[in-house]
């Protein structure tokens, strides 16, 4: 049967309260947890954690004067996220739909992570369906769009990047209730691209800026993301890998946390190998999950003299 | 002549936000949500144009309401519905349908009766607005 929600629109607006508990309503709309799954979960990323910290507040405030009849516009909600690979950009603006989603100000709270290659077409006429359908499906929920400085190609003037941009720009502007728009990418490149596109920087109204991680954060970054695939270093190995972060810095393509968990993955690969290899009898849990210093240490990282890395 | 088809038909016309509460009452129910349109009012003109694909996987009714006024812009003197499909079963079967546009006059139906052999008559309703060209039938 059909929706009972026909009366609900009819239904007359409780009267507005004569005072919020801002404490409370902190408490009690998950903001806290949210911000506490932030804190626990994110290692580093201090002032990324403090400007999601003033926006919650914004928006709690916001929503408490909008309850009072102090406010009936929208805040402009649009963000861009700036910073190098790797340092958690993608992951944040998961956290951030969860927050606006638990705040109200978005209706579904998930999260759809597109590139250009979602958004522009191939041929006259193409952009701006696909466009459409990204983000009719982003509707409800928070549209993540990676390196946004590729849509706009300054260099080729019939570049269809331009039809999206407008189609974009369009939605962002009229449909402020309806979607939240992350923009993504490189610090210096999105600079440029908000330079050159005026009404985008005109609609973004939060921009986050995402710093490296230090190389003590990375070491902590990886245990942890051992520790969630049920492995360990042994002492050997923390030093060895906390020598191979300074080593792979200095190497071109480094990407900060992903580099870390991709050295992981190679590094996991090694000790499979390895206890393959030399094993003689059958094996304990401890021997199954412990990382050691040979696994890491067999990369080519070190087999390169550092600071004349080359390649992939 | 008021057309009614479908749910809801006898009661004043949806306003945008009910027509959004029906349409998330579907989505939440995993039916895929459509719009189609024509200018032939006849009852059992079941063949309504499609307007763009079925919307599959937009977990938020605002989409379709984007398509609606997109869909009115163009044909706003048309009748225009939405549809649910369910495919819990395997196949797609229509479970919620409603008119959620119209035009401003709506001629209503002519009924002719055809005299035929041992004084037997035959019925036929005939819509107004169907004597003009496709497409040119409203305003």
């Amino acid at each position: 049967m059909p929706a009972p929600a026909l009366a609900e629109t009819q239904v007359p607006q409780a009267a507005a309260p004569a005072a919020i508990d801002l404490r409370e309503e902190f408490e009690t709309s998950g903001v806290k947890d949210v911000l506490a799954e932030l804190d626990r979960d994110l290692i580093g990323l201090a002032p990324v954690k403090r400007r999601i910290r003033e926006t919650a507040a914004l928006l709690l405030v916001e929503r408490a004067r909008r309850r009072m009849g102090l406010a009936h516009e929208t805040p402009t909600l649009h963000m861009s996220f700036t910073g190098n690979p790797g340092t958690g950009k993608t992951t944040v603006a998961l956290r951030m739909a969860d927050l606006l989603h638990r705040l109200g100000y978005i209706r579904k709270g998930h999260l759809v992570s597109v590139t250009r290659d979602d958004l522009v077409g191939q041929y006259i006429g193409h952009t701006a369906p696909k466009t459409k359908e990204i983000l009719k499906k982003a509707m409800g929920g928070v549209l993540f769009i990676d390196e946004a400085y590729y849509l706009y190609r300054p260099e080729n003037e019939r570049d269809y990047g331009q039809e999206a941009i407008e189609i974009l720009l369009q939605v962002m502007e009229n449909q402020r209730d309806d979607l939240v728009v992350v923009l993504a990418g490189y610090a210096q490149r999105m600079d440029r691209f908000f330079e050159s596109n005026p009404g985008f920087r005109s609609r973004v109204a939060h921009h986050i800026d995402f710093p490296d991680y230090s190389d003590d954060e990375l070491l902590r970054i990886a245990e942890q993301m051992l520790e969630k695939q049920n492995y360990l270093f042994d002492t050997k190995a923390t030093a060895a890998m906390a020598d191979y972060i300074a080593r792979r810095r200095a190497q071109p393509h480094f990407a900060n946390a992903r580099s870390i968990r991709n050295a992981l993955d190679r590094t996991r690969l090694r000790q499979a190998n390895r206890l393959f290899e030399s094993a003689r009898g059958p094996l304990d849990a401890k021997a199954l999950s412990t990382i050691s210093a040979e696994d890491i240490t067999a990369s080519r990282v070190f087999a390169l003299s550092s600071g004349e890395g080359e390649g992939k | 002549m008021r057309i009614t088809q479908g749910a809801f038909s006898f009661l004043p016309d949806l306003t945008d936000d009910q027509i959004r509460a029906q349409v998330q009452y579907c989505i939440d129910n995993k039916w895929a949500v459509s719009l189609e349109f024509t200018d032939d009012p006849h009852p059992r003109n079941t063949y309504w144009d499609m307007w763009g694909h079925p919307m599959f996987d937009n977990p938020d009714a605002a989409a379709l309401i984007m398509e609606l006024n997109a869909c009115r812009k163009l044909y706003g003197d048309r009748y225009i519905r939405v549809v649910a499909f369910d495919s819990s079963q395997g196949w797609e079967s229509v479970k919620l349908s409603f008119i959620v546009n119209r035009p401003a006059e709506e001629p209503g139906y002519r009924l002719d009766r055809q005299e035929t052999a041992g004084r037997m008559i035959r019925y036929t309703t005939r819509p107004y607005a169907a004597d003009r060209p496709a497409g040119a039938r409203y305003g």
